[in-house]
């Protein structure tokens, strides 16, 4: 079965390559994509059973052995994290074409967007699998590339604007992160991450410490960690909505991905836990205080996008089983409702043509519909039972005080502080957009499709959606799938949680990765 | 290379040079920057390998060959760092292009919500309603909101 594994990077590559081809032929490039997304959900899926039963597949790239070669790991981490990105993809995708037809020209998406979606894809697959850290620096560069086109689509003043900055911040890491892999080879002579385990063993204490830090500051930026998050709120809103939703979901948790991954297999130990979990408050606290001031829609999401960060630290931090299961276990959760919120924001922006909180009014009257598909995420967000986020959390805080030590009481009462304000914030959004009596700017029910205001005057972000009274179905369908899934999430909790705190053994003991990577012991 | 006091010297110089103009406003400059900190970093991964002859087996003796793998890694990193390189001028001359220049922006909705704050208004709080139709002239018939609201 280990054919599989590189099947997730490779179908989507040769995917992109195909509809490169088919530019100037949106039906089959819409088919080529969602084909390939499809068969890559399908894979995954395949990918987490075996690997749940016969723990973790190994493929050496191109026949080389181990050491010498590059390595695709799929554990039980990756695979759990490649189902949930991989099914997220596809739903984000057919929200995207669904947007694309509504529009009635058939060059929207533009005809470069396909391809660059697929490349995106790519990037997030490989850096999940990669069992070497070079790799894992190409899997990044693959994902940024794709992101800095997909983000500046269309090139208007605002995205060029924002796109600038993010193109500028992501750079920065990525070089930080070279820096770090040069090091890293230097004092060891590999950059296999199973080999990588023992070598990093034998450092003095200083040094690893040293390569320990770089990585995280690396991986923090991609992260978005609180002070190295300034970037994520005035960038990801002005993206078109699926582009923003796609991003949202999965960029980021890439970066959480990277720090569960090194911070357990290479640095374990815990010496920077304090250090996360200070930051892990921080990034918590303050993000959630920036969404309660926005005045916009998307940023706001991009803000609690920050906060929600500091979860996943907090359960990397405590370094124990129950909280790095809770931890992997909120990814999943998040993963999937961020994305969910984001295309519900882009629904809202095409109903009422903004989403500035100041213009928008009465959508509960005008699209119960949409107002359904905002308020199920929305509370799951939060944290309010029975939903996938309240489990999450209960995770965290059991973790927490299990852990029971003053930091760990700080950060449960940082994280249901956090909890609370989220639902403030939301309660806002719920309240201004939704609940008040219409805006006399929004579309009438029955109105044709017309474009927003184009004034732009006191709009923070020129050229938004068109907006309309009736939504597509495509739309509609891709968020109420996603809404479902998030809710699904709910009710296998159980056999998901079984899976996280498997995976989060197997990350703690580090053999099983390790045996998996080089059976007859590692060279 | 072996670790040598000028390399490590070069690159300490190079990275400092980049962040420094990585600091500028100007995109240009920021792009120069990047190429610099890229080569610092591309000649920092070199001189952790070992240095020696053609790492081809029958040219060189085995004991003396050099170290590959950063070599070829570099290679990667060049090719990526040619790939942005080319990405950011694109996006200066877009910037150019849109705007006469290519400074790089505040972010303009931060900014509106300070000047929010300053005036000590909540970024639309519930309140806002009452802002607007307290500020709104007199002459000027009330929202048409209510005029819905009546009509239902």
């Amino acid at each position: 079965m280990t054919w599989l594994v590189p099947l997730p990077v490779v179908m989507p590559l040769i995917g992109a390559a195909l509809t490169l081809l088919l530019v100037g032929r949106p039906r089959a490039q819409r088919w080529v994509s969602i084909t390939v997304l499809t068969a890559t959900v399908a894979v995954a899926a395949l990918l987490l059973v075996r690997s749940s039963l016969d723990g973790p597949l190994v493929v050496e790239v191109g026949g080389w052995v181990a050491p010498l070669g590059i390595v695709l790991v799929a554990d039980q981490l990756a695979a759990l994290m490649l189902v949930v990105s991989a099914a997220v993809t596809l739903c984000v995708l057919v929200y995207s074409i669904g947007q694309g037809q509504a529009d009635g020209h058939e060059e929207t998406p533009l005809s470069v967007y396909h391809p660059t979606y697929l490349v995106l894809t790519a990037g997030v697959c490989n850096a999940f699998l990669s069992g070497d850290l070079f790799n894992l620096y190409v899997g990044f560069e693959i994902l940024l590339v794709a992101s800095y086109v997909l983000l500046t689509l269309g090139s208007t003043e605002t995205r060029i604007r924002a796109g600038t900055t993010y193109v500028v911040v992501s750079l920065l890491s990525s070089v930080l992160f070279l820096v770090a892999i040069g090091l890293v080879y230097a004092s060891t002579g590999t950059l296999n991450l199973a080999q990588l385990v023992d070598r990093l063993d034998a450092l003095p204490d200083d040094l690893r410490l040293v390569l320990q830090g770089m990585l995280l500051l690396a991986f923090g930026i991609k992260a978005a960690v609180f002070p190295l998050s300034a970037w994520l709120p005035d960038s990801y809103p002005t993206a078109p909505a699926p582009v923003t939703a796609v991003f949202a979901g999965l960029l980021t948790k890439v970066g959480v991905y990277a720090i569960i991954r090194t911070e357990t297999l290479l640095f374990p130990g815990g010496r920077t836990a304090d250090l996360l979990l200070v930051v892990a408050a921080l990034t918590m606290v303050v993000g959630i205080l920036g969404a309660v001031a926005q005045s916009d829609i998307k940023r706001l999401l991009s803000f609690t996008l920050v906060s929600h960060i500091g979860y996943m630290l907090f359960g990397v931090g405590l370094t124990t089983t129950l909280g790095l299961s809770a931890a992997i276990f909120y990814v999943v959760h998040h993963i999937t409702i961020q994305t969910t919120l984001f295309l519900a924001a882009g629904l809202i922006e095409r109903r009422g043509g903004s989403t500035a909180l100041d213009r928008l009014g009465g959508l509960a009257r005008l699209s119960p519909l949409l107002a359904v598909l905002f308020f199920v995420p929305a509370l799951n967000l939060a944290g309010i039972p029975p939903f996938s986020g309240f489990l999450g959390k209960l995770g965290l805080v059991q973790a927490g005080v299990a852990d029971g030590g003053a930091l760990a009481w700080g950060l449960v009462a940082g994280g249901l502080l956090t909890s609370l304000l989220t639902l403030y914030a939301i309660a806002r959004v719920w309240n201004l957009a939704f609940w008040r009596a219409p805006h006399p700017d929004m579309p009438e029910p029955g109105d044709p499709v017309r474009a927003a205001r184009t004034d732009g005057a006191e709009q923070p972000h020129e050229d938004p959606e068109p907006a309309g009274a009736v939504l597509p179905r495509l739309m509609i369908g891709s968020t109420a799938a996603l809404v479902a899934f998030g809710l699904a999430l709910t009710v296998v909790a159980g056999p998901l949680f079984d899976i996280s705190t498997d995976a989060a053994e197997d990350l703690l003991r580090r053999a099983p990765y390790v045996e998996a990577v080089f059976p007859d012991g590692a060279p | 290379m072996n670790p040598n006091l000028i390399y490590v010297l070069v690159v300490g110089v190079l990275f400092a040079a980049g962040i420094t103009l990585l600091l500028e406003r100007s995109l240009t400059r920021v792009l120069m920057g990047v190429i610099l900190l890229g080569n610092g970093a591309n000649l920092l991964l070199l001189t952790g390998g070992r240095a020696g002859g053609p790492p081809i087996v029958g040219t060189t003796d085995e004991a003396e060959m050099a170290d590959p793998l950063p070599q070829a890694m570099v290679l990667t990193a060049i090719v990526i760092t040619l790939g942005m390189t080319a990405f950011l001028l694109a996006l200066a001359y877009r910037s150019w292009h849109l705007n006469g220049h290519d400074e790089v922006q505040d972010d303009v909705e931060d900014r509106r919500i300070m000047e929010l704050a300053d005036r000590d208004e909540g970024p639309g709080t519930a309140d806002a309603d009452t802002v607007r139709e307290l500020a709104a002239d007199p002459t000027e018939p009330m929202p048409v909101a209510r005029e819905r609201e009546s009509a239902t």
